[in-house]
């Protein structure tokens, strides 16, 4: 694995095992119960779970603003991979594609998700490591860090 | 406009993706105002290949590039950084309460 993009990587360990989270990231009835960024409800969840096919979910956050990412499924091992593009209509930012891992851990599982720009011919071609040092510096450098 | 600013993303994300690029970013943090020959050396570089690597990085904004005398310093320009930095904190944000909330219905679940 290279981390030659851009990307938002986060790793859990929950005490569930693979198939219920499995079940809990493809179900729509199970995807409408957690899936938003905020307390905010999730309103729909259409999700045909199949290589090529499509997912499209609308949330209502808290301060009222409604959003849609829909989006096709890349890769689809069940209780292992799940790989979807990502496009949020209207938002100012180009596709992106979004991958949850699950693997067995200690009785549960140990999901990792990334979140990241859709490769393309360049950063194909670029294989070294890097962004690991310049994502650290910047948030600094721009005087955001928290 | 929304356009606009999906294909200068775009443009940042694709000229940050190669570490020679990356490295000339880092270096103009620690050191503005680098010129080209300074920034060239530890990348045992040719000039015509840093002002290629260089052309990309301004094409998509990230640099600019003034001229004094016979000499070109190179600054940092953090707007379009800033706009990708704002990308990764955006879905940073979204995912962790999510993911939150993911493990709170299937761990409440197991439990039952």
């Amino acid at each position: 694995m290279t981390n030659s993009l851009p990307s938002v990587t986060i790793v859990r360990r929950i005490k569930a095992p693979p198939a219920k989270v499995w079940a809990a990231i493809t179900q729509p009835d199970l995807m409408l119960q957690w899936w938003g960024p905020d307390a905010g409800p999730t309103l729909s969840v259409e999700a045909d779970v199949r290589p090529g096919g499509r997912f499209s979910v609308v949330f209502r956050l808290l301060n009222g603003d409604e959003h849609n990412p829909t989006g096709v499924y890349r890769e689809v091992a069940p209780e292992k991979k799940l790989v979807f593009t990502w496009d949020l209509p209207g938002a100012p930012e180009p596709e992106s594609l979004v991958t949850f891992r699950l693997e067995p851990f200690d009785g549960g599982t140990e999901l990792t998700l990334t979140h990241e720009r859709l490769p393309d011919e360049a950063a194909r071609a670029s294989h070294e490591h890097g962004w690991n040092g310049l994502l650290d510096k910047l948030p600094v450098f721009l005087g955001v860090a928290s | 406009m929304v356009k606009y600013q999906a294909s200068r993303m775009d443009r940042t994300f694709s000229a940050l993706a190669d570490p020679t690029r990356r490295g000339v970013l880092l270096r103009l943090m620690d050191e503005p105002g680098l010129s080209v020959s300074e920034l060239a050396r530890p990348f045992s570089l040719k000039l015509p290949g840093m002002m290629k690597h260089l052309d990309v990085l301004s094409d998509a904004g990230l640099i600019t590039r003034t001229k004094a005398g016979r000499t070109v310093s190179v600054h940092l320009s953090v707007g379009p950084m800033q706009e990708a930095m704002a990308w990764l904190q955006r879905y940073e944000r979204f995912w962790t309460v999510s993911l939150d909330r993911l493990v709170a219905l299937v761990e409440a679940d197991c439990e039952r």
